[in-house]
């Protein structure tokens, strides 16, 4: 029975169930939910493309693709991994949680929220649009010239690649200004930067090392096209420029990148392994320094990417410093966890949980993996190799995809109002784990007899084919695994039991709302006294209502002490429309044509100056 | 699951992690079956981080295991506990201090092994040798010796040479796990690494850095050879071949009057093209189109034939001789030794 | 608990947060841009190379007054709005599009009679293209106080209200303030 103040509350922010609204919609949940079924989709193809990779390499010789082919897959698979599935995943998962765990009912910038999810499918599409033309981006994730400047890559694929990540990172910028102001203003009163969830500290240090990071890649990837285009010389060496100059600029970007994968993954290991160990974590403090000098640190190690290229030694021994001081944050990080469930209650062995142990695991030996590339004479012999391969799969798949699969499910009651079956899970987590080792550890021995990295075969001189062959099994055994995710996923969809609103017991402000939550989130806004406000508190109503129209609150910076109501907007079209005007500015440069890119870009302008037309001004 | 099964399952995996592992230690390409100073250097180095890595890994997994498996008083008791305050020392004991004292002894040995490879690159040689990287092949310079040789490097065993790598198109990079580590090679850059064998040998390399569709084809070999039978060596590629008789000689002509003198030179003759590999002892090389195929006249033959049906993306055009004329051609090209 | 009804204005306003946060992103931008050309300048033998002539110092400098002086009418219109008076911001802001229209002047005349293209050597690349990135900024910065001000005329500002006219102008003076360190690199550093 909704009281008299949730049937306001619906009036105002309740969304008819239709196109219009799918199209118009700026709530969070909506949202959030479209960016992961849309990542998910690119995880699905990311991994077609890794399935037709370890078929053609499971024996030596296979002529099952050409080189093009090849070469065409593999970038294409890290460039989805990267900027297309995992990523947008995160982003998706904290759209929808960040809000409700900071105790407000949507994102700063509602509309904003909307327009960088359709930049990304758009970003997304414009990207695969070089399969369906044939050609597709073949010159790695990683794009080095001069092999992809205009002489050696003159077709249109790295036109595709280099266009779609400007493209795409008008969506991780504004994604991320969205986070960090919704952080920053949103938070319930009460919950000062102190007692914010651990999951809003990583969420928060993330947004800020992608406002940060993604200008350098934005800014090499304008390089390359001026000199694929329009015949500047950045990086070519016999008119002044540099190939080095994109290596710095790329890992400037890129190191960075990788922490922006890792940190929103330890958010939900933060979150997880308290709940199921019902403890809060130990050494709360710590892991919220860890995350904030892991994002800092990160900047600063770029260079360990470029240890082979023939810089001078002092400065490598600089980098070589930094990337091992990385690593302190992060143990800091997984001892913190495991003194949390040292010191818990018996712990739960659910899916989310597993996937969380699963992750520490595979992570760590990651981990230790890295810190031997940070010695430089040992990367210098291993880097480009199968090593480096098995490496960054154990941190990226271990360090990212396992805590996405333990937050996935550990937060499906509450997003679907479904359960998902346990059985289910775990056979998957044995699998997914099992699959997984049996795929990639081999691939350190692999680096270690000195199988190169990036190549279609390989000789059977080299002693690599049993391992490959096994490689390629255990990659089948991942891809069932993961299949039986997908198969939990969609039978508890359809007939999974109802979910609670707290059937994890659980002591983050999502768990206070129905699962799924109303379109307007929370029927009053919470009052917060500490960092686990549903253990610590039981009843956690105030008079906060905001029913005066559609209106959230703005609290202070640090200390969330209330400050003015702020309206929302309705929904609106304009996001969708101003995306697609980006989209025909980049389609436009794509091709060439002048007359289009300036046509769209005065278009798209008038977009912009529409939409803002009402802010900041008198009202109504 | 019983901890005795638990036990027993562990041990398994471990045994074959281990067996994956001394897998690793042998192969034409294995890191660990080094055989020059650098390459022992990057191994011993890799031991003891893999000791350590091993260390560390331990440790984790024992505190993990405790944790999920140690029986705990009292009942199930699903209230949360908000009362415990400690872990404190261990978060920075295991996150902080353990850590620092690993780093710093892993750092310490990083600088040892930087400060000997300092002295090496700096320290004086026997040789040296231009390496020129190429979309997909090796050119090796001998400017002191006057060769021009491609995609198999002789150097004499024991002693220090200077090779001098750099690329003519896109970036490349030059590594013969079994002798030392990589060095990239870099349009406009000239990077120098020593390269020593301790015993007489033929060392694999490959390319290590994607540089287009036939990256995975772009091998080198180098043989360590004792110094006479080195300056045997020497002595050969510094010979201008014989005039050929018989049928080389038809083939010479064959040679002469076709597209091969845009790309190749042969010393001793007017073909002096500078885009593929010089050609004036190709007999002698015991791989061709960088260790795709083996030096035979009938692996020759069909790369002369059909290149793309070999190593398809080369640059190496398809002829449109008669398959007498690639007979006579072959029959000229095996007899420069 | 009740609040009051007013508009967050400054560091309270959720807006004004998000500007500050795309500047952010802008400076860091600017910031590469400037890293890149002092990267390839330590790496040339002579800079710039030989036949090309060091940047106009004059007209530079004639443009850096223009530009930075822009600012003053900008922060002239802010404090008229934040006082209610619609005009003197009108006023202002059409006086810094005015300046800024010279600016813009007198770079289209460098690029015009400048030797050397973006196609001469990384110098004339680096050149071209970290002026052009910048000359963009300022037509962005342009359209957006155009803007400002035909909302104006629609009455959308007043002493009460005007969280759009202060984000405007942060933008306007950020615009300013990175020419300052492009003009410093561009045009000083050749001649050390």
């Amino acid at each position: 029975m909704a009281t008299a103040t949730e049937e306001r509350l619906e009036e105002i922010w309740g969304e008819e169930p239709g196109p219009v609204s799918w199209f118009t919609t700026g709530d969070h949940k909506r949202i959030g939910r479209r960016y992961i079924v849309t990542a998910l989709v690119f995880f699905l193809l990311g991994g077609i493309e890794a399935a037709f990779m370890r078929w053609q390499l499971a024996q030596p010789g296979s002529t099952h693709l050409t080189p093009e082919q090849y070469d065409e897959l593999f970038s294409m698979h890290g460039t989805t991994m990267i900027f297309l599935f995992i990523t947008p995943l995160f982003t998706g998962l904290a759209n929808y949680l960040v809000p409700l765990m900071i105790g407000t009912r949507d994102m700063a910038f509602p509309r904003l929220n909307a327009f960088s999810y359709w930049i990304f499918l758009g970003a997304g599409i414009f990207l695969y649009a070089g399969f369906v033309v044939g050609a597709a981006p073949n010159g790695g994730w990683f794009a080095y010239p001069p092999l992809t400047g205009p002489i050696f890559d003159p077709g249109i694929n790295m036109d595709i690649w280099s266009l779609g990540l400007i493209f795409l990172s008008i969506s991780t910028t504004a994604g991320a200004i969205n986070l960090i102001v919704t952080i920053l203003k949103l938070r319930a009163p009460g919950m000062s930067l102190a007692r914010m969830p651990l999951y809003v500290w990583a969420m928060f240090v993330t947004a800020w090392m992608m406002v940060l990071a993604m200008p350098p890649l934005t800014y090499a990837n304008v390089l390359l096209q001026l000199d694929r285009n329009l015949g500047t010389n950045f990086f070519d060496p016999t008119a002044g420029g540099d190939p080095l100059l994109w290596q710095h600029l790329f890992w400037l970007f890129g190191h960075p990148d990788v922490y922006i994968i890792f940190l929103p993954a330890v958010g939900i290991v933060s979150t997880v392994i308290p709940t199921f160990s019902r403890r809060p974590i130990v050494g709360y403090p710590y892991v919220a320094l860890a995350t904030v000098l892991t994002g800092i640190i990160a900047f600063g190690v770029w260079v360990h990417h470029m240890f082979a290229t023939g810089l001078p030694s002092l400065g490598l021994t600089f980098f070589a410093a930094a990337s091992m001081i990385i690593t302190i944050p992060s143990g800091v990080q997984v001892f913190a966890w495991l003194a949390t469930i040292v010191r818990g209650r018996r712990p739960a062995f659910t899916t989310p949980f597993l996937f969380a142990i699963g992750f520490i695991v595979v992570f760590v030996i990651g981990g230790v993996t890295g810190v031997m590339f940070a010695s430089v004479p040992f990367d210098q012999g291993v880097t480009d190799s199968y090593f480096v391969v098995a490496h960054f799969h154990y941190v990226l798949f271990g360090g990212a995809v396992f805590p996405m699969f333990a937050g996935l499910h550990y937060w499906f009651p509450k997003i679907t109002g479904r359960t998902y079956s346990e059985t289910l899970g775990r056979w998957s987590f044995w699998l997914i784990f099992a699959g997984f080792n049996v795929t990639f550890f081999p691939m350190h021995i692999m680096g270690l007899l000195g199988m190169p990295r990036r190549v279609y075969t390989y000789s059977p001189d080299l002693g690599v084919e049993g391992l490959n062959l096994l490689s390629s099994v255990g990659a089948a055994v991942l891809t069932i695994g993961i299949a039986l995710v997908a198969i939990n996923a969609i039978k508890s969809l359809i007939a999974g039991s109802k979910a609670t609103a707290n059937p994890w017991g659980a002591a983050t402000l999502e768990w206070a709302t129905t699962s799924p939550p109303a379109h307007y989130g929370f029927a009053s806004i919470p009052i917060v006294h500490g960092r686990d406000p549903l253990w610590e508190q039981p009843d956690l109503g105030s008079d906060l209502t905001l029913t005066h129209g559609r209106e959230i609150l703005g609290t202070t910076i640090t200390d969330a002490d209330p400050e003015e109501p702020l309206p929302m907007p309705e929904g609106s079209v304009l996001p969708l429309v101003t995306a697609l005007g980006f989209a025909a500015v980049f389609v436009s440069l794509l091709v060439g044509s002048v007359p289009a890119a300036l046509v769209s870009t005065l278009l798209t302008l008038g977009l912009i100056g529409a939409w803002t037309w009402t802010l900041g001004g008198v009202p109504g | 699951m019983s901890t005795k099964a638990r036990v027993v399952q562990g041990s398994a995996v471990l045994a074959g992690v281990l067996a994956l592992t001394d897998a690793a230690c042998s192969g034409p390409g294995a890191t660990s079956d080094a055989s020059g100073p650098g390459a022992h250097r990057i191994s011993l180095l890799s031991v003891g981080m893999f000791t350590i890595a091993a260390f560390v890994f331990l440790v984790v997994i024992c505190f993990l295991a405790y944790g999920l498996f140690r029986r705990r008083p009292g009942s199930d008791d699903e209230r949360p506990d908000l009362e415990d305050r400690g872990g404190t020392r261990m978060v920075l004991l295991g996150g902080v201090a353990f850590p620092i004292v690993v780093l710093i002894t892993l750092f310490v040995i990083t600088l040892i092994a930087l400060e000997a490879q300092a002295r090496e690159d700096t320290g004086s040689h026997v040789l040296t040798i231009n390496v020129v990287a190429h979309r997909w092949w090796w050119e090796f310079q001998y400017p002191d010796q006057g060769i021009d040789t491609a995609n198999e490097a002789h150097i004499p065993t024991g002693e220090p040479v200077l090779m001098q790598v750099t690329s003519t198109d896109v970036i490349h990079s030059f590594w013969v796990p079994r002798l030392q580590r990589k060095v990239d090679a870099i349009p406009g850059r000239t990077n120098d690494v020593t390269l020593q064998a301790d015993a007489d040998g033929t060392y694999l390399g490959v390319c290590s850095e994607f540089c287009g569709l036939q990256h995975a084809h772009m091998h080198l070999e180098v043989v360590a050879q004792a110094p006479d039978a080195f300056d045997g060596w020497v002595g050969q590629q510094q010979q201008v071949p014989p005039e050929p008789t018989g049928e080389a000689l038809q083939g010479q002509q064959v040679f002469l009057g076709s597209s091969c003198v845009y790309c190749h030179s042969i010393t001793g003759t007017n073909a002096n093209g500078t885009v593929g590999p010089n050609l004036t002892h190709v007999a002698g090389r015991t791989t061709l189109a960088a260790g795709t195929i083996p030096n035979t006249p009938e692996e020759l033959a069909q790369w002369i034939e059909d290149p793309q049906s070999v190593k398809p993306g080369t640059q190496m055009p398809a002829s449109d001789l008669t398959p007498t004329q690639i007979r006579q051609l072959v029959a000229y090209l095996e007899s420069l030794t | 608990m009740s609040v009051a009804r007013v508009e967050p204005r400054g560091a309270r306003s959720t807006g004004w947060w998000g500007m500050a946060l795309f500047i952010v992103a802008e400076l860091t931008l600017f910031g590469t841009a400037v890293a890149s050309y002092l990267f390839l300048r330590f790496r040339a033998p002579t800079w710039p190379p030989p036949g090309v002539e060091d940047p106009d110092l004059v007209l530079g400098g004639i443009a850096t007054v223009l530009l930075v002086g822009s600012s003053i009418p900008i922060l002239w219109a802010e404090r008229g709005i934040e006082r209610g008076d619609v005009r003197r911001m009108r006023i202002g802001i059409a006086i810094s599009i005015v300046l800024a229209l010279a600016f813009l002047s007198i770079q289209g005349y460098e690029y015009a009679s400048a030797s050397f293209s973006w196609r001469t050597d990384a110098y004339g690349s680096l050149f071209f293209t970290i002026l052009s990135l910048h000359g963009l900024h300022v037509i962005g910065a342009i359209l957006i106080v155009s803007w400002l001000e035909a909302r104006s005329f629609a009455g959308h500002f007043d002493g009460d209200h005007h969280v759009a006219v202060q984000t405007g102008a942060l933008y306007w003076h950020f615009v300013d303030i990175v020419w300052l360190a492009i003009f410093s690199v561009l045009y000083l550093s050749p001649r050390i």
